[in-house]
C-alpha cells in the first residue's frame, strides 16, 4: 500500500529528505513542501539523492512554495511534477496514509 | 564595566555582522535578523551582513510569496542601502552547492556619498575562507 510521505525541511540544513527516501518505498509518492522545495532544484549538492530515486517514487513539489523562494518551474528537476493546493489534497486523499517527515 | 570607548558614536565604532544561515518562510529567522539589522543601523555602528548555508536564499530573486499567503520581505533588503548597511558578504561555495550563481541573486545597491553618490553593489561575493576571516575580525557577531 503506498505511502505520502511530505517533507518540508531543506536537505542541505536537515537530513529529513534523506530519511524520508531511505525509508520510501518503490511505489511511494513524495511531495516536498515549505524549505522541502529546495530539494527540487537542479544542480544541487542533494540532486544525487533524487536521481538515485527518480523513477521508482513518484515525487512532487508544491508550486506556491517554490514561488515563493524564487524557484522558477524551469529549474525543477524533471520527473518532479509541480501541484497546486488542491493537488496536495488528491495526494493526501489518494493515499490511505500520510507521514509527516518534519 | 562601561568605558567611553564602548559606546556607540564614541571613539570607536564596533564591527557588527549579522550571519544569516537559514532560508526565508519556512522559519521566523530571517524576517527576524532583518528587522533586528534595521532596528541597529540607528546606533551609527560598522554593520556587516553575511549569508551563508541556506541564508543564501534569502537574497535570491523573484521571490513571490502570493501563494501561500505570508508577506514577501525580499525587497526589504534592496532598502538596507538606505540605512548605510552597504556589506553583504555571500559565501560562493554555499551558492554553488545549491545550484545559485551571483545572477540568482537581487541587485542590491546603496549610494556612496564619499564618491559624489554613485551607486555600487552592496554583494560581495567572497570564499569560504575569506568569510571566516570576516567573522574573525569582529567586535560582535549576531547569529540568526
Amino acid at each position: 500500500m503506498p505511502i505520502l510521505h511530505t517533507v518540508n525541511k531543506s536537505p542541505f540544513e536537515k537530513s529529513t529528505f534523506k530519511s524520508c527516501l531511505d525509508h520510501a518505498r518503490p511505489g511511494d509518492a513524495v511531495l516536498l513542501i515549505e524549505d522541502g522545495v529546495y530539494a527540487a532544484t537542479k544542480g544541487t549538492a542533494a540532486a544525487g539523492l533524487i536521481a538515485a530515486r527518480n523513477g521508482d517514487l513518484a515525487l512532487y513539489a508544491l508550486g506556491a512554495d517554490l514561488a515563493a523562494r524564487g524557484i522558477s518551474e524551469k529549474s525543477v528537476i524533471e520527473g518532479i511534477s509541480v501541484v497546486d493546493y488542491g493537488g496536495f489534497v488528491d495526494l493526501v486523499a489518494e493515499h490511505d496514509v500520510s507521514q509527516a517527515w518534519l | 564595566m562601561t568605558t567611553q570607548e564602548e559606546l556607540p558614536g564614541a571613539s570607536g565604532t564596533k564591527r557588527f555582522l549579522y550571519v544569516n544561515r537559514r532560508a526565508p518562510y519556512g522559519t521566523i529567522y530571517a524576517l527576524e535578523s532583518l528587522e533586528v539589522v534595521l532596528i541597529g543601523a540607528a546606533f551609527d555602528q560598522d554593520v556587516s551582513l553575511a549569508f551563508f548555508d541556506d541564508g543564501v536564499y534569502q537574497i535570491v530573486k523573484g521571490q513571490d510569496t502570493k501563494g501561500i499567503g505570508m508577506k514577501n520581505f525580499s525587497p526589504t533588503y534592496r532598502a538596507l542601502g538606505d540605512y548605510e548597511v552597504t556589506k553583504l558578504y555571500v559565501e560562493k561555495e554555499a551558492l554553488e552547492e545549491r545550484g545559485l550563481s551571483p545572477d540568482d541573486l537581487m541587485d542590491i545597491t546603496y549610494e556612496d556619498e564619499d564618491d559624489d553618490w554613485a551607486e555600487k553593489p552592496s554583494i560581495r561575493i567572497v570564499s569560504r575562507s575569506e568569510m571566516t576571516e570576516i567573522m574573525a575580525a569582529q567586535d560582535v557577531i549576531l547569529s540568526f
